[in-house]
């Protein structure tokens, strides 16, 4: 109920903004709306959204599988995290659109070169949570798991992963909105469709009506897919504390 | 920490190690474990056949139901054997229950249900019921004695409970303080289900005064 009159508030402060503003600089939700109705009349919409929904789909799960692996190798082998831990921190400093500029330079305008920047991005924030995660894993387990030699990757399913959860769960929330806001740079600077893209032309034409048709209209995909993909998640795999508690 | 320390369990014998506190007895469980690596000298483990352990604490995965527990370490256990062994600890309506759900006591049987479900060809046990009340203590151990007598295994069993050691054991190793050596190497003839009261008594009289001895009444904490 909170939520819903915060929403309501959100809406009405933009629309006494925009009385202010003028519908050049800043139209009204009314107005955004019916940009976002007749873009999704036409298709226009649901193409644009598919496809950098399916680059951020990419993006993310490559940046959250590498990002785990490396962490979990850092956290538990003291070596590989002496070894690694210096280009951790010349990745977490690099700024977004030196990688995406250099990747488009060395990879040419192509779809590969973009997720594999978006992902280059993403991937030193899971690894540090992952790591975190992965120093505070319990021993005692380990040691269970030794003595009964239960099978690595059984090990790594059963008794690694769960108590890895809410690192990941942590490293994924934090993880899908840093990804689409940065394959919008992606698609603005060098490819030729997504909502990225789009945004950019209307930015040329001055369409601001067009372009928070396209934020807005992403937003609400994510805003789904925490409700309906990753909370569930979250929750299933908590299921044993609630239980417990 | 430990010195000389050499002893062979066979077949189906039951072996507690029994000292005063703190001088190794843990350490040497872990050595025969594998999980001290740090050691000079060799053990020496059952060539075939698997290593079943009940730790301190249960160590159970908290976010597996008592059954999945269970079932990761052994999942040849067939869903007879696996019935049998959770009514024999009168787990079967825990089955299903995370462990955050359980009791100590409950905690403490289901890492026994995990530790025989390997089917283990050597059982090490960690004072498996230490902090227990008494009334529940001797329960678990009656339970403990009819599983390892159903059971194919060897068992050497860490405990400052002298009782639970000359009512559990074949033999008793009573280990000096540290560098701890072996001190003695009590064989108790008389079969588990047979001993009587008296005869534990007398035993355990025997073996308290040989502690005393070497300074430690062998009741203290670990």
């Amino acid at each position: 109920m909170q939520r819903v009159a915060s929403l309501l508030l959100f809406f009405a402060t933009w629309w006494v903004a925009s009385l202010f503003a003028g519908p050049q600089m800043l139209p009204g939700p009314e107005r955004v709306l019916a940009v976002i109705v007749a873009q999704a009349r036409t298709g226009e919409l649901f193409a644009q959204l598919g496809v950098t929904l399916a680059r951020v789909a990419c993006a993310f799960t490559l940046a959250m599988v590498v990002g785990t692996a490396i962490g979990l190798a850092m956290g538990r082998v003291r070596l590989v995290d002496r070894l690694g831990d210096p280009w951790l921190i010349v990745l977490l400093n690099l700024p977004a659109l030196v990688v995406i500029v250099l990747a488009f330079i060395w990879g040419g305008l192509t779809e590969v070169a973009g997720i594999l920047a978006v992902a280059v991005n993403k991937l030193p924030n899971t690894i540090v949570t992952v790591r975190e995660g992965s120093r505070a894993l319990d021993r005692e387990l380990d040691e269970m798991a030794q003595v009964f030699a239960i099978p690595r990757w059984k090990a790594l399913r059963h008794v690694v992963l769960p108590q890895l959860a809410p690192y990941i769960a942590a490293a994924a929330r934090s993880g899908l909105s840093l990804v689409w806001k940065i394959v919008l740079i992606v698609e603005l600077l060098g490819r030729p469709n997504g909502v990225g893209f789009e945004i950019g032309t209307a930015f040329q034409l001055f369409d601001v009506t067009l372009i928070l048709a396209y934020a807005l209209s992403f937003v609400v995909v994510v805003l789904l897919i925490e409700t309906l993909l990753v909370q569930p998640i979250e929750r299933r795999v908590s299921r044993w504390r609630a239980r417990a508690a | 920490m430990l010195r000389d320390v050499a002893f062979t369990i066979g077949p189906r014998e039951v072996v507690a190690l029994v000292g005063p506190s703190g001088c190794g007895k843990t350490t040497l469980l872990r050595i025969v474990a594998g999980l001290d690596t740090e050691f000079e000298g060799a053990v020496t483990r059952p060539a075939a056949g698997r290593l079943g352990m009940v730790f301190q604490e249960p160590r159970l995965l908290a976010w597996r139901t008592v059954e999945e527990n269970v079932r990761l370490v052994a999942p040849d256990a067939t869903p007879d054997a696996l019935a049998l062994l959770f009514d024999a600890l009168e787990l079967a309506e825990h089955r299903g229950h995370h462990p955050g759900e359980l009791s100590l006591g409950l905690a403490r049987r289901a890492a026994l249900a995990r530790a025989f479900a390997v089917d283990p060809a050597l059982l090490l046990l960690d004072e498996p019921f230490v902090s227990l009340d008494l009334p529940l203590a001797r329960r678990l151990r009656q339970q403990l004695i009819a599983l390892i007598d159903t059971h194919s295994t060897a068992t050497l069993i860490v405990t400052h409970d002298l009782e639970e050691a000359v009512s559990l054991a074949d033999r008793v190793l009573l280990l000096s303080p540290r560098p701890a050596r072996i001190l003695a190497d009590i064989a108790i003839g008389t079969p588990r289900k047979l001993r009587s009261e008296a005869e534990m008594q007398r035993t355990m009289a025997a073996i308290g005064k040989r502690l005393d001895a070497i300074g430690s009444n062998g009741r203290g904490p670990a």
